[in-house]
């Protein structure tokens, strides 16, 4: 109850006070780990390349990346050696199946989990040089709340939280969310709800999630949060089937309900986010 | 003997086996060939005997730093995949170079296995104890919430403060220890020379502040108490890492700085 967003934002050092987010740019993140970031990632962007959006995805989860996994993609120039200055920005972003781009973290990308200003700094150049080229940018970030995760996340205008009905997962998304308001001072997160057993399952969820932090969370007045449902993504077998051949969902089998629900996500984004960002 | 057991393809005469039977017997097991044990189950033995002491630190009987990286690596995919709080502290005993010079190595060497003894006694059957290297130890403790991995590093501190050690009939020693500790990155796949220099960082903190102390990198953890949980789900959920009393589980203020003196 004690968790004033107001002082916590007083007691940051210059260091840690959020940068200015970049337009066009979308964090999809987790309280929890393997809850569905990067499915959510690589088949909503499938699905907004298919629209004709120009689209990069990049791997900014640092310690468990994955992305290349799902993509079946194993490239020999990766975002580590562009910082490590082996290797240019141009030749690291990779074509994808999904008619997308993707820049792929690497391993070794770990080591910059120690937030030094020059990885921040490497970082946000890094990113400054991508967003022009694209409509939008999903970064693909890790779980939780280290400081990597954080400041992956500052460097999004829009924040898409996903979050399985399971009572831990929703708890470390109702934390996250805590610390977003808190440190970044974001009034909107977008809710994906993963796994639900049933279609329209997850909105009682975030209505849920919202309850509680109007009640628990003081911001300041004039300034509430707003969680936006945006939409539900229900278990579905195909999901599974897709990771195991090492395709996108959207590709193999846009039909299902699943992929009829990154679809319905993708129109959603289209019609409401994307014309803000930019 | 071994021409009871069932044709091998080793004979075991063709094996220099006489410094592995020494080392084995060294270390107070039983290096040699039993009557009627098959060749195979013999090496096996053997293997089995070297592996562990391969891990085993010959004074103290705790781990070596071997078992402690393999370990650690071990720790660090458990944390990768299922998120679970895994503290790593590393001790040091303070001024033990004072006890060598002043009473010698014989009395140093008891005052390392008196205080190894010590440390082993105050952990958990699933805690790994080790010697890391001359008088530093190092502890790797599985499923430890961050309030309760405080508690046990200053349990720890004041074991080993309020030990008595008799090197001689005349002698008794007293040493402090300090201690510095890290979590390991939830949901991320760390490496143990990322997660070791963290802890190591907070024993530097531990020994200049004055020795004797406990410095925690602790996890950002937000606090989500009873209240707000049992409102999420609509009802008072029992969580069993919560205090007893149900009352929320302290944690960092997010915006604070993770590291916390804990001894005054
Ligand atoms: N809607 C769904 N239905 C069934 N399985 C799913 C669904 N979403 C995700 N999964 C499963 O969960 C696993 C983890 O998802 P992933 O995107 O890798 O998580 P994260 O990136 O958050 O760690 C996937 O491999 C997939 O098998
Ligand atoms: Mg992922």
């Amino acid at each position: 109850m004690n968790d004033l967003l107001t002082p916590i934002s007083e007691k940051q050092d210059t260091a840690q006070l959020p940068l200015k987010p970049l337009g066009k740019v979308i964090a999809v993140t987790s309280g929890k780990g393997g809850v569905g970031k990067t499915f959510v990632s690589a088949n909503l962007a499938a699905a907004l390349a298919k629209r004709g959006h120009k689209v990069l995805v990049l791997d900014a989860d640092l310690g468990l990346a994955n992305l290349d996994v799902v993509l079946n993609l194993y490239p020999k120039i990766t975002l580590h050696d562009v910082f490590t200055g082996k290797a240019r920005l141009e030749e690291a972003i990779l074509p994808a199946p999904g008619g997308f781009s993707v820049l792929l973290a690497g391993s070794g990308m770990v080591e910059y989990s120690r937030l030094t200003p020059e990885v921040r700094n490497e970082f946000l150049r890094i990113m400054s040089g991508l967003v022009p080229h694209y409509d939008i940018v999903l970064l693909d970030t890790g779980a939780g709340i280290s400081d990597v995760v954080l400041f992956a996340v500052s460097l999004a205008s829009e924040v898409l939280m996903v979050a399985t009905p399971e009572p831990t997962s929703l708890t470390d998304a109702y934390a996250t969310i805590k610390v977003l308001v808190g440190q970044q001072q974001r009034q909107t997160v977008r809710m994906v709800v993963n796994q639900t057993a049933r279609a329209g399952a997850g909105l009682p969820i975030t209505h849920q999630l919202q309850h509680v932090l109007d009640r628990f969370v003081v911001t300041e007045p004039g300034h509430p949060i707003r969680l936006v449902h945006m939409g539900d993504i229900p278990v579905d077998s195909e999901v599974r089937q897709a990771v195991m051949r090492r395709q996108l969902l959207m590709q193999t089998s846009p039909g299902c309900p699943a992929g009829q629900a990154i679809s319905q996500l993708a129109t959603r984004l289209e019609q409401t986010v994307m014309p803000k960002l930019a | 003997m071994a021409s009871l057991s069932p044709p091998s393809l080793i004979d075991l005469q063709d094996l220099q086996l006489d410094d592995a039977r020494a080392l084995l017997e060294h270390a107070g097991q039983d290096g040699s060939q039993e009557m009627g044990e098959p060749p195979l189950a013999y090496l096996q033995r053997v293997i089995n005997g070297l592996c562990e002491l391969s891990l085993k630190d010959p004074l103290t009987g705790l781990g070596n730093r071997r078992h402690f990286i393999a370990t650690l690596e071990r720790a660090i995919e458990v944390v990768a995949r299922s998120g679970e709080s895994i503290l790593l502290l590393l001790l040091d005993i303070d001024h033990f170079k004072n006890i060598n010079d002043t009473h010698g190595h014989l009395a140093g060497d008891q005052v390392l296995q008196a205080v190894a003894a010590c440390l082993a006694n105050c952990v958990r059957p699933m805690d790994t104890v080790v010697r890391y290297g001359g008088e530093e130890f190092a502890m790797i403790l599985p499923n430890c919430r961050p309030n309760c991995g405080r508690v046990v590093a200053e349990r720890v501190r004041r074991a080993i403060e309020s030990l008595s050690i008799a090197v001689t009939p005349l002698v008794n020693l007293q040493v402090t220890i300090s201690i510095g500790g890290a979590y390991a990155p939830e949901w991320v796949r760390s490496t143990t020379d990322l997660w070791i220099e963290r802890a190591d960082l907070q024993l530097y903190r531990a020994k200049s502040d004055g020795r004797n102390q406990v410095f925690l990198d602790l996890p950002h953890e937000i606090s989500v108490s009873a209240e707000e949980k049992g409102l999420l789900f609509g009802h008072f959920v029992v969580d069993p890492t919560a205090a007893p009393n149900n009352t929320p589980v302290e944690g960092p203020d997010p915006g604070s700085t993770s590291t916390h003196r804990v001894n005054a």
